[in-house]
This record gives structure tokens, C-alpha cells and sequence, in this order.
């Protein structure tokens, strides 16, 4: 009998066209996966089980009607709790929307719903995007499928445990400074940052409007690209989305073939302070490319070291603005409101009430970034720093094709580490932030577990801005070859939960 | 470098409509005058030859046509308002008493 929750999207979508399963038959089985798994892994904040259902039935009745069915027709999916759903509960992990029913969708769940996509659930994830271990959620932590006790990533620590742990073939995130590459790299899959404006942010709700990019998390380099074909392209809703075709990411996974490639290694992104284990594997893909047929060589960006010090300036001013919204009045928790208090005095008590840890810094932070006499000095220098990444990713772009790095600095750490520790917390995301400031697409996929501790590493691909393709080509080949190197997908090392 | 006081974060707090209680404002002033620390270093790079960037795509006014289009219906739009009223958000009192 096949194990229907260990097949990848592709696998399930074919047997779905050709009758050999049914779309009810693989939800049902994914539902019956996470009723199995996710108490330990709380993957999922809320499970859409009637809505998934429905969904499944209705692709299976298309299909007896001899209607066509999309590439993903009928496989599940898990969707980070950030991306609106009609009807269905979205808390951006925060208290400050806990039952909050939506009254529309998002476009990313439009377009879902549109290619017969099932949509299982809302997965954890740290409030508001903002963290690197999902331990900011107000509903409590992911818990990694390679050790429990250690941290799956974040801010979409739930979507990637989802996949690690079999309980859905795909899910989705949104990565402003590494929320999709980092939560992936340390779970062992597959997870995508389209180039900015790539995929739609309507509906998304906002933390830091000019880095945020939706993208899609799988299992395989060809599911992730078969995602991103379904969920990117241009829309009207969002004024911020580029208006050309979706790069060719299927054909290019299917392709991964990198003869005659350029490929860079980022110089500042490795080397001191970095583990052990996560250099070696690094070097190790290094040389599978090389074996591959492609050229690598060494390439310097010297301002990707002052990333991290201008994103914890950037993302926390556009946070402390967008988060204004969440002011008590239209939507979302209210407290206080006992006919003496002034709605400035209910705002400000439903923000206390409402907001987490991490949230508070970050507002706190960004409106001192922003106010009088402190913004030429942090936002200000802040922006020109982000100018100068751009053009050392413009240079190192003229002599090579992509650039490589390792996605972390170390493996999954164990939870309750660096809770609040808000710098060392920061630190993780030292190899993903560049790309977000420049506004280009990256991958992070497995490379191998890291020999000191078992656990996974990533490898970060970087493309140019709507050369999303390259990613794609370079990690067919890669996942291709480390997959022929092992014997198997990594995944299947991962134990038994 | 500025340190950042107790009662700085409380100002700050009230820029923010963010009500914030003791413990926080002795907890995050500590935590913030690390950050700022830590963050401070963008001001030793770049000159003043370099120009900022506030976002990643080269973008002006995105129009649409000025037509009429499906929107959310007043109900729709208030179901998830905390309190309402004739088809209105009740708020609390915005002004002062006369």
C-alpha cells in the first residue's frame, strides 16, 4: 500500500489525475497524520477539517466530471497563519486577533482555492513574523520533528514542521528576513523567498511592508517550484506586485542542470563564529557543485556585515507603523472599554493586553528609530546601508550567475535558549537578512545533518531580482545529487515521532 | 552612545499607544540599550554620496482604473468589530467633555 503522506506533491497530484487515490482518500490521510503527531509538535494552530474536505471532494467530483485538473489538484497543504482565509481563523499568532474570523481572502488563498489546492489548517508562527524560533507565538511553541526539544525556526517554525513531520506535502510562509530559508534550513526542507513583489502581499497581514515576500515550503525543489508557480504572478490588489510573468521555476527544476554556471561564494557569509558542522556540509555542497560542472569562485559583499544592524532598524520603523492598525476599533481584541476610558487609553491598554514580548520591543524600537533627532542618524544611515548591499549584490551579479552560503550560522538550538536574549535571537539570521534588503530571491535547501549534534543544514542559493529560475536549476541539481550521495531524501533520517 | 532610560521607554510607550508596566519598562530599557548599541554601527558606513533606499522596486503611483468594484458589505466590514452600532464601529470617546 503506498504511504500516502510520504509521497511528494508531484506524486500525490498524478496519482490524484490518474484515479489511483483520491483527493478525499490523501486529505483524510494527512488529517489522520496530524491527529497522530501534531499534540506533540503544535505544528498547527487551527485545522480546517469540514474546509479541507469539502475541498477534496470537489476535485474529485471535477475529475469524475472528466474536468482538467491543475498540477496540484488535490494535495494538502499547510498555510502559515499570517495569509487571510475567509471564514476560517487567522491570528498572526498574536492574542490581539485570537477569533478573528477574516470576511475575505487573501490572494495567495484565492489562488490556492482556485488550483483545487487543499488547504488543511493554519500553521504556528512566531507573532506577527517576528522571531526566529516560532517561541513568540502567544499559543506556545513548534517543537522541531528532528528533536522536540529544539527550536523548528522561525518566524514559520509551524509550516516547516508541518512538512518535516509528514502531516502535509506543502505549506506556505512569508520570509522577511529569513522566516521561510531559516525555518527550513533547520527542519531539513525545501523553503523559497521569491524576489520582492514576486507574490502577492494582499491579504498578508503586514510587519515590515517593503521586505515582506510570501513564498512557498515543501519537501522537494520541484514542489516548492510547482507552489511558486500557483501562488506568484502579478495582481491589481497589491501595488507593490511586479507586473511580469512568474519566472520558469517548474521548468527549471526540472531541468537542474548547472554545466557552465557561475557560481559565487559569499565571502563575509561562513568562517568564524559559524559551526562546525554547518561549514563542513557547506564546503561539501561547494564541491558537489564543482563536480557538477559548475565554476565557482570567491566573491566579497563587505557591506553585507552591516545587514543585520540596518534590518533591526528598518524592520522594526515599518513594523511600529503597520502595527498601528491594531489600534482596538475595528477588528481584534479590545480591553478596557468601560465607558470612563478614552479610545487613546483603550488603544493603548488593548496593545499591552493584546501584544507579546518581541512586538513591544520591536514598536518600541522602531518608534525610537523614527522619532525627531534619531532618524537621519538610524533610519536614515539604515536606508543608504541598504543601498550599498544592493550594489554589492549588483557587482557580485555581473560575474556570476547565483551565490551561495550556508541559510544559518548553527543548527536548531534547543527552545527556551534565546528566548530573551533578544541579540543572540537576531543573530540567526545573519546569512538570510542581505537578500530581503535588496529585494532578490534565495533558497535554502538540505545539505546534510551537521556531524556534531544530527541535525540539519541548509544550503542558501541567491539569484538576481525575477531570475527566481536560477534557484531552482542550481537546487534540482544539488538535491538531485545529495539525494543519489545518501541513498534516500534526508527526511527519511529524521526519527520516528 | 545615548543610553536609553526608564522613562525614555515610557514616552516611547506613549507615542506607541502602548501601555507598558513597570517590569516592562526596567526589562526593555536594559534590552534596548543593548540593541541600539549593537544597531548603532550603520552610521559608520555609508556617505553622504550615497543615496537611501525605502524599498526594493523602483516604484511610483500604481493606478487603477476609477471604477466601480465589488467591496465588502457593511456587514462583512463590521463582523469582526468589537462593538457596533447602526451600522457603525462604536468607539469609546474620542474628545474630551464639553
Amino acid at each position: 500500500m503506498t504511504d500516502i503522506i510520504r509521497l511528494t506533491a508531484a506524486q500525490t497530484a498524478e496519482k490524484i489525475a490518474s484515479g489511483e487515490l483520491t483527493a478525499v482518500e490523501v486529505t483524510e490521510a494527512h488529517l489522520a497524520r496530524i491527529e497522530a503527531v501534531d499534540e506533540k509538535v503544535h505544528a498547527f494552530l487551527h485545522i480546517d477539517r469540514e474546509g479541507a474536505l469539502a475541498q477534496a471532494r470537489a476535485v474529485d467530483a471535477k475529475r469524475a466530471a472528466g474536468e482538467p485538473l491543475g498540477p496540484l489538484a488535490g494535495v494538502p497543504l499547510a498555510m502559515k497563519d499570517i495569509f487571510t482565509t475567509e471564514g476560517v481563523p487567522t491570528t498572526v499568532g498574536s492574542k490581539i486577533l485570537e477569533g478573528w474570523l477574516p470576511p475575505y481572502d487573501s490572494t495567495v488563498t484565492k489562488r490556492l482555492k482556485a488550483a483545487d489546492v487543499v488547504i488543511l489548517g493554519k500553521t504556528n508562527m512566531d507573532e506577527f513574523a517576528m522571531g526566529s524560533s516560532t517561541e513568540n507565538s502567544a499559543y506556545g511553541p513548534t517543537g522541531n520533528p528532528w528533536d522536540l526539544t529544539r527550536i523548528p525556526g522561525g518566524s514559520g517554525g509551524g509550516s516547516a514542521a508541518a512538512l518535516a513531520s509528514y502531516q502535509a506535502p506543502l505549506a506556505l510562509g512569508t520570509d522577511t528576513g529569513g522566516s521561510i530559508r531559516q525555518p527550513a534550513a533547520v527542519t531539513g526542507t525545501v523553503g523559497v523567498k521569491p524576489t520582492y513583489g514576486g507574490v502577492s502581499r494582499y491579504g498578508m497581514v503586514a510587519f515590515s511592508s517593503s521586505l515582506d515576500q510570501g513564498g512557498p515550503c515543501a519537501r522537494t525543489v520541484l514542489d516548492a517550484a510547482l507552489l511558486h508557480e500557483a501562488i506568484g504572478g502579478h495582481d491589481p490588489l497589491d501595488s507593490t506586485s511586479i507586473d511580469a510573468p512568474v519566472p520558469p521555476v517548474v521548468e527549471a527544476a526540472r531541468s537542474g542542470d548547472v554545466r557552465g554556471m557561475r557560481i559565487g561564494v559569499v565571502k563575509e557569509l561562513g568562517g568564524d563564529g559559524y559551526q562546525a558542522g554547518v561549514v563542513q556540509r557547506f564546503d561539501e555542497s561547494v564541491e558537489v557543485l564543482r563536480e557538477l560542472g559548475a565554476e565557482v569562485v570567491e566573491i566579497s559583499c563587505p557591506s553585507f556585515v552591516y545587514a543585520l544592524a540596518a534590518y533591526y532598524l528598518i524592520a522594526p520603523s515599518e513594523c511600529s507603523s503597520n502595527l498601528a492598525r491594531f489600534d482596538a476599533m475595528r477588528y481584534g481584541m479590545r480591553v478596557g472599554d468601560d465607558g470612563t476610558r478614552s479610545a487613546e487609553d483603550v488603544t493603548a491598554l488593548t496593545r499591552e493586553a493584546g501584544f507579546g514580548a518581541e512586538v513591544k520591543r520591536r514598536i518600541i524600537l522602531g518608534t525610537y528609530a523614527l522619532s525627531s533627532g534619531y532618524y537621519d542618524a538610524y533610519y536614515g544611515s539604515a536606508q543608504k546601508v541598504r543601498t550599498l548591499i544592493t550594489r554589492d549584490f549588483e557587482k557580485a551579479f555581473e560575474s556570476v550567475d547565483v551565490l551561495v552560503s550556508p541559510t544559518t550560522p548553527t543548527t536548531a538550538f534547543p527552545l527556551g535558549e534565546r528566548v530573551d536574549d533578544p541579540l543572540a535571537m537576531y543573530l540567526v539570521d545573519l546569512c538570510t537578512i542581505p537578500v530581503n534588503l535588496a529585494g532578490n530571491a534565495a533558497m535554502s535547501l538540505p545539505c546534510g545533518l551537521a556531524p556534531e549534534d544530527g541535525l540539519p543544514v541548509g544550503l542558501q542559493i541567491i539569484a538576481p531580482a525575477l531570475k527566481d529560475d536560477r534557484l531552482y536549476r542550481v537546487g534540482a541539481a544539488v538535491e538531485a545529487a545529495f539525494v543519489k550521495k545518501w541513498g534516500h531524501p534526508l527526511l527519511e533520517e529524521a526519527p520516528q515521532l | 552612545m545615548p543610553g536609553i532610560t526608564r522613562e525614555e521607554v515610557a514616552h516611547l510607550g506613549r507615542l506607541a499607544r502602548l501601555e507598558l508596566s513597570g517590569d516592562e519598562l526596567d526589562h526593555f530599557a536594559g534590552q534596548l540599550d543593548d540593541i541600539i548599541g549593537a544597531v548603532a554601527r550603520v552610521t559608520e558606513v555609508a556617505g553622504e554620496d550615497v543615496p537611501p533606499t525605502s524599498h526594493p522596486l523602483p516604484l511610483t503611483n500604481v493606478m487603477r482604473p476609477d471604477t466601480v468594484r465589488p467591496s465588502l458589505t457593511p456587514q462583512q466590514a463590521l463582523s469582526g468589530a468589537p462593538a457596533q452600532e447602526q451600522q457603525r464601529f462604536k468607539v469609546p470617546q474620542i474628545l474630551g467633555e464639553d
